[in-house]
């Protein structure tokens, strides 16, 4: 009997104290990977996509509606410089795919803060799913959460309408963008960042738009270089 | 209930609570459709390399591929290594082979596709064979878990391209792959490195869905057919005249030192040195 109940406490243990360990009383505390620190963009996929603006209806792989297409052929980037909409490439539902470097810090116990150097975004992701306020911006509202064993998921509303493509390919201000974030190591001592994108939008695409980008860290911010959003 | 029963029920109910804690594996098996909105093949071009970052050497051998090759006998079935996994077009068929006694699972095989070989990924331990053992196209393949991700490392592939406009791939590259799965989604990365023909790492990745529909689990024969004589020597260029090196510049703009895959041009601030030009 003795063994038995020696048994019982083990695997008792062995069940209990990990689940009370992963009851966190902040998201800080009970972050499942660690984000933060400077990353780079690793520009090996889409090269010409992203690196240098595509001609007017290069839509190339997005499933777009009849009603997006005409948006996109109707791309003005000067108008959009001129209207104060320069940063419609830069908004949450494509931002991660510009070639920029960026900072995630802890804002507060409950809140990541990502800073993007070019275009100077901010995203905050809230791990205590606050009421979204009724504001739209281009980053939206994002609520976070940890997923076991290791991966944050990043859900965001609440967007203003912005492009997919810096040439003017559209998503809604209906859209929803869905976000995984997993860390790889390296070799030599190393991390990489893998950041999957998926937007949802049922009025411009006629399926989700789904991309994968990678991140290499870097160990402080010296290449840090703050940029505005240009429409071009 | 005797007390011997009682106890057992708890430790059973308890070995529940642990043994869900302490093997946190997903479900890799099944047929996944490729839901990439990404470019990954890259072979729109001749002389594409960009996003790869070549050394100098790959970039000479890269400019002196000519894709007559492939019209080769010899050439044609040759197929690509395995790291077009994450580049090509195709989804995956996943099945798993497992010990029936101790129903743990002994290796994953990821299906053939046209131009691609299958490939197995051992579970059960087993070492990499000695660096002078066979090299084929897919290579020799481990794999472990690592929380619910599957991490896996390819050596012994055959020297080959990292993408088919002709960026090479030496006998020593290494290839290691994490399977991440969220909800229905595979999401696959994969990190190339090698010492022959890159500068650094090459980092690719794409994603794929679960499909109700079966996949094939092989992929047609290969049959080779003549297609005239290429005379003595394989097709190529001297990779100073290779005479598709300005295409990308001309269709799009890309300035040349990102075509033919210069390793900073990989890294934003390349854009700024550009746009200075």
């Amino acid at each position: 009997m003795r063994v038995f109940l020696a048994a019982a406490l083990a695997l008792a243990l062995f069940a209990i104290v990990p689940r009370a360990a992963g009851q966190a009383a902040t998201a800080k505390a009970g972050a499942t990977i660690d984000v933060t620190g400077y990353w780079v963009a690793l520009v090996t996929e889409d090269w010409r996509l992203r690196m240098i603006t595509p001609p007017k209806g290069d839509y190339s792989r997005v499933a777009l509606t009849d009603e997006a297409r005409k948006i996109a052929d109707a791309w003005d980037p000067a108008a959009d410089q001129a209207a104060g909409n320069a940063c419609k490439a830069y908004g949450a539902g494509a931002i991660m795919r510009i070639p920029s470097r960026f900072h995630i810090t802890w804002q507060d116990e409950n809140t990541l803060r990502v800073d993007s150097d070019a275009g100077m975004q901010t995203r905050l992701f809230h791990f205590n799913s606050a009421a979204a306020p009724a504001e739209r911006t281009w980053q939206g509202y994002s609520n976070a959460e940890w997923q076991k064993p290791s991966s944050l998921k990043v859900t965001t509303a609440n967007l203003r309408s912005g492009y997919l493509r810096k040439n003017g390919v559209p998503y809604s201000e209906n859209a929803a963008v869905t976000e995984y974030f997993d860390v790889a190591p390296l070799s030599g001592g190393g991390q990489v960042l893998l950041v999957t994108t998926i937007v949802d939008d049922p009025r411009y695409l006629q399926q989700p738009y789904i991309v994968t980008s990678q991140f290499k860290k870097e160990g402080d911010g010296s290449k840090w270089d703050p940029t505005p959003c240009t429409a071009k | 209930m005797g007390s011997h029963a009682l106890y057992g029920k708890i430790i059973a109910q308890l070995c529940l609570l642990a043994c869900g804690t302490a093997t946190a594996q997903m479900e890799l098996t099944g047929s996944w459709t490729p839901r990439s909105s990404e470019f990954l093949t890259g072979d729109g071009l001749p002389v594409d390399f960009t996003g790869i970052p070549l050394n100098e050497e790959g970039r000479i051998r890269a400019l002196s591929y000519s894709e007559s090759q492939l019209a080769m006998v010899e050439r044609q079935c040759q197929g690509w290594p395995a790291f077009y996994l994450v580049q090509g077009p195709f989804g995956m068929k996943i099945w798993s082979d497992t010990d029936l006694v101790k129903g743990n699972v002994i290796s994953y095989t990821i299906g053939a596709w046209e131009d691609r070989a299958p490939m197995t990924i051992w579970m059960d331990g087993r070492p990499h064979p000695s660096k002078y053992a066979e090299h084929t196209r897919s290579g020799f393949t481990t794999g472990v878990w690592e929380g619910n991700t599957l991490v896996t490392y390819t050596t012994h592939m055959k020297a080959g391209f990292l993408r088919k406009t002709g960026a090479p791939s030496s006998d020593e590259t290494t290839m290691t792959t994490r399977f991440y799965r969220h909800g229905d989604m595979l999401i696959v990365m994969t990190i190339i490195e090698d010492p022959i023909y890159l500068a650094e790492p090459w980092v690719l990745s794409r994603s794929l869905q679960l499909s109700a529909t079966p996949m094939s689990p092989i992929g047609p024969p290969c049959v080779t057919t003549y297609e005239g004589s290429v005379g003595d020597t394989a097709p190529h260029y001297p990779p100073e005249k290779n005479p598709f090196v300005d295409e990308m510049t001309k269709k799009y703009g890309v300035p040349r030192d990102a075509a033919i895959g210069k390793p900073e041009t990989i890294y934003p601030e390349y854009r700024k040195k550009m746009a200075a030009k």
